[in-house]
């Protein structure tokens, strides 16, 4: 980028009278402003700071909570941590929550790249009708249905099971996951295909062979954003999961700030942070990918 | 169009001689000319193939979003207590009371402040953290991962840290004790004036990360060039970001504002886990969401509850239609190349 401003400022007198100047931003962009940085730092801390209050308030203990609220912890004590780890209740809940995760993701993978396949590379009369539905999709949220998917799923003698979230997380994640996948198949091209036919390789041969491996980078936006989804979800889980066995780790939050450790405020605050670990970790390693796949959403 | 371009598509792909689609052609019709029976074959064959791939996804999402949602529009104009099967048909009686309901003008209210405010906060904080962001700095990447955290934790957990947080007794009020001003204590979560605007201030916190990240996005796709160009031509910094920065940054604050609109108007869980749907009532955060879960699951008014979703999403259908006709437009026009010509 230097090479060419430095290009284009050849070309006028005015920008060689005003080289010494973009020396001088060069100089500064490796540092750039100090305000910039103030700035920056305090946006994170206000981002950060509340996020700190629960990891670090987990290593507190109650009576530190009730003599200085907002004071760090001294001692730190790790033996909340090691409670709720060493508890059945957190290391089941964690495990419905990966199962839901895990199955709700696969379910959206699938039948999204299959039904994202036919309406990008197939041309059929209701091509255009069935992207519409799934794009219409986006305004049906969760809580609009909740009522209704409760009686049906109560009907389907779903009720307790954790196929009763897995399912609907999977129709209402197929929208999102149709609309980043729909461009993504579109773009690989025309040639490919008829390379492919022409060696005697079927649409459907093409797809298992050539689509799914070209896709991946599509496919794991779609399944990050679909993992983190299952693994926040509340509303649904609420509604359908009854017995502890089977809570995934938010109605696990959601029980012990409710019942009778709700006064534990250390142990709340340790499970809480336990909870929400596996999803930062998964963040951060997936940070470039979700960032990426969200902003290609938005942008259609 | 589509159609006969479908077969020709099919038929041409089909002469170019996958072996196993001509054979079938043979077995099925062999009195037909092949031509004609290699078409027929390949058009039913994509149809098969068209069926197997979209039919599990269209079953699943017509099954577990529209049935349920076409329910809750059957289900409104029921009284109905969620037993058995509603029988008792009260017509439009649910949408009238609605009109009449003073509870359910209440939570409406709240929800179109918290759009309006939502847009006039995260909106112009969210553009001036990005442009002061998109400089070349240290640690960007750094940065961008810790300002998303808080929208990568789920609400149950924004909530219950949060709702810590501010209790009369919590570690907030005691900061500000500490630093000397106790004037500025309050009862953040149940005082009726000022919950609303704790609420605001979580979902801000809560959601700012993604509006900044979007922005951020929107703004390196913005072309180095056209700054250099004004850089050149002895713009001043507040002149580029306000004649090319902010109108070619146009489509992505349009597509924030539609989501932030959505997501406002749809507010459920934040609310639910830091009140609980009756104190929400009596601190002034209830949302519709909220009320129709009140109504619906816990008073057992299903019918009611239905036709309270029926509102809600109608007019998050005509918000976003309005929105699309008369906001979105010009992006759906190309408003980049627009933009720029300004």
């Amino acid at each position: 980028m230097s090479a060419t401003t430095a290009k284009s400022a050849n070309l006028t007198g005015i920008a060689r009278r005003r080289r010494p100047d973009r020396g001088g931003d060069q100089v500064k962009q490796k540092w750039g402003n100090p305000f910039t940085y103030l700035v920056a730092l305090l946006f994170i801390v206000a981002c950060i700071a509340p996020v700190l209050f629960i990891v670090l308030g987990g290593f507190r203990t109650n009576s530190q909570f009730t003599t200085d609220p907002s004071g760090l912890p001294s001692p730190w004590s790790v033996g909340n941590y090691t409670d709720v780890l060493s508890t059945q209740t957190f290391w089941g809940q964690f495990a419905n929550s990966i199962a839901v995760g895990l199955a709700s993701t696969a379910g959206i993978v699938v039948l999204g790249l299959m039904v994202s396949f036919v309406i990008a590379r197939y041309e059929f009369k209701f091509k255009g009708a069935m992207y519409s539905l799934f794009a219409a999709g986006l305004m049906f949220p969760l809580v609009i249905a909740i009522t209704p998917l409760y009686i049906m799923i109560k009907n389907l003698g779903l009720i307790d099971n954790l196929l009763g979230i897995i399912i609907p997380q999977i129709a209402f994640g197929l929208p999102t996951t149709v609309i980043i996948l729909v461009p993504f198949l579109k773009a690989i091209p025309k040639e490919l295909e008829e390379a492919a036919s022409i060696d005697g390789t079927s649409r459907l041969g093409f797809f298992f062979r050539m689509v799914i491996p070209l896709s991946t980078p599509g496919v794991v936006t779609v399944s990050i954003l679909g993992f983190l989804g299952s693994w926040n979800n509340y509303l649904l889980p609420l509604y359908v999961l009854n017995s502890q066995a089977n809570y995934t780790l938010p109605l696990g939050v959601q029980a012990l700030s409710a019942s009778q450790y709700s006064q534990d405020t250390a142990k709340i605050l340790a499970f809480t942070s336990l909870a929400m670990l596996p999803a930062l970790i998964f963040f951060s390693v997936f940070e470039k990918k979700i960032v990426g796949g969200l902003t290609g959403a938005v942008k259609g | 169009m589509s159609d006969t371009l479908g077969t020709e598509t099919a038929s041409g792909r089909q002469s170019q001689g996958t072996p196993e689609a001509g054979d079938a052609g043979k077995s099925a019709s062999p009195a037909s000319p092949r031509a004609a029976g290699r078409r027929r074959s390949g058009r039913a064959r994509m149809r098969l193939e068209i069926a197997i791939l979209s039919g599990p996804a269209i079953i699943v999402f017509l099954a577990f979003v529209i049935f349920p949602v076409a329910l809750a529009a059957y289900y409104g104009f029921y009284r109905w207590k969620g037993y058995g099967d509603p029988t008792d048909w009260v017509g439009f009686d649910n949408y009238k009371l609605i009109l009449t309901d003073p509870a359910f003008h209440e939570v409406l209210t709240h929800n179109l402040l918290i759009v309006v405010l939502s847009l006039l906060i995260q909106g112009p904080l969210a553009i001036g953290l990005a442009l002061l962001l998109n400089q070349k700095i240290r640690g960007r990447s750094i940065i961008r991962i810790l300002i998303f955290v808080p929208y990568v934790i789920s609400e149950i957990i924004v909530g219950t840290g949060w709702g810590l947080l501010l209790q009369s007794n919590g570690a907030v009020n005691d900061l500000l004790g500490k630093l000397g001003l106790e004037s500025w204590q309050h009862d953040w979560l149940s005082d009726p004036d000022l919950a609303l605007w704790t609420l605001m201030a979580i979902i801000t916190w809560k959601y700012i990360g993604f509006a900044v990240i979007l922005m951020l996005a929107g703004l390196q796709s913005i072309p180095d060039e056209l700054f250099e160009a004004a850089e050149i031509d002895g713009a001043s910094y507040w002149q580029i970001q306000r004649r090319i920065t902010l109108p070619l940054l146009g489509p992505t604050i349009r597509i924030w504002g539609f989501l932030s609109i959505i997501g406002s108007l749809q507010l459920f869980d934040l609310v639910f886990i830091i009140w609980g749907p009756y104190i929400a009532g009596t601190a002034g955060t209830s949302t519709m969401a909220i009320y129709m879960v009140a109504e619906g699951r816990n008073a057992a008014n299903f019918g009611y509850g239905s036709a309270i979703a029926v509102v809600m999403f109608v007019i998050s259908m005509v918000v976003a239609l309005f929105y699309q006709r008369f906001v979105l437009r010009r992006d759906l026009q190309g408003a980049v190349t627009e933009g720029g010509d300004r």
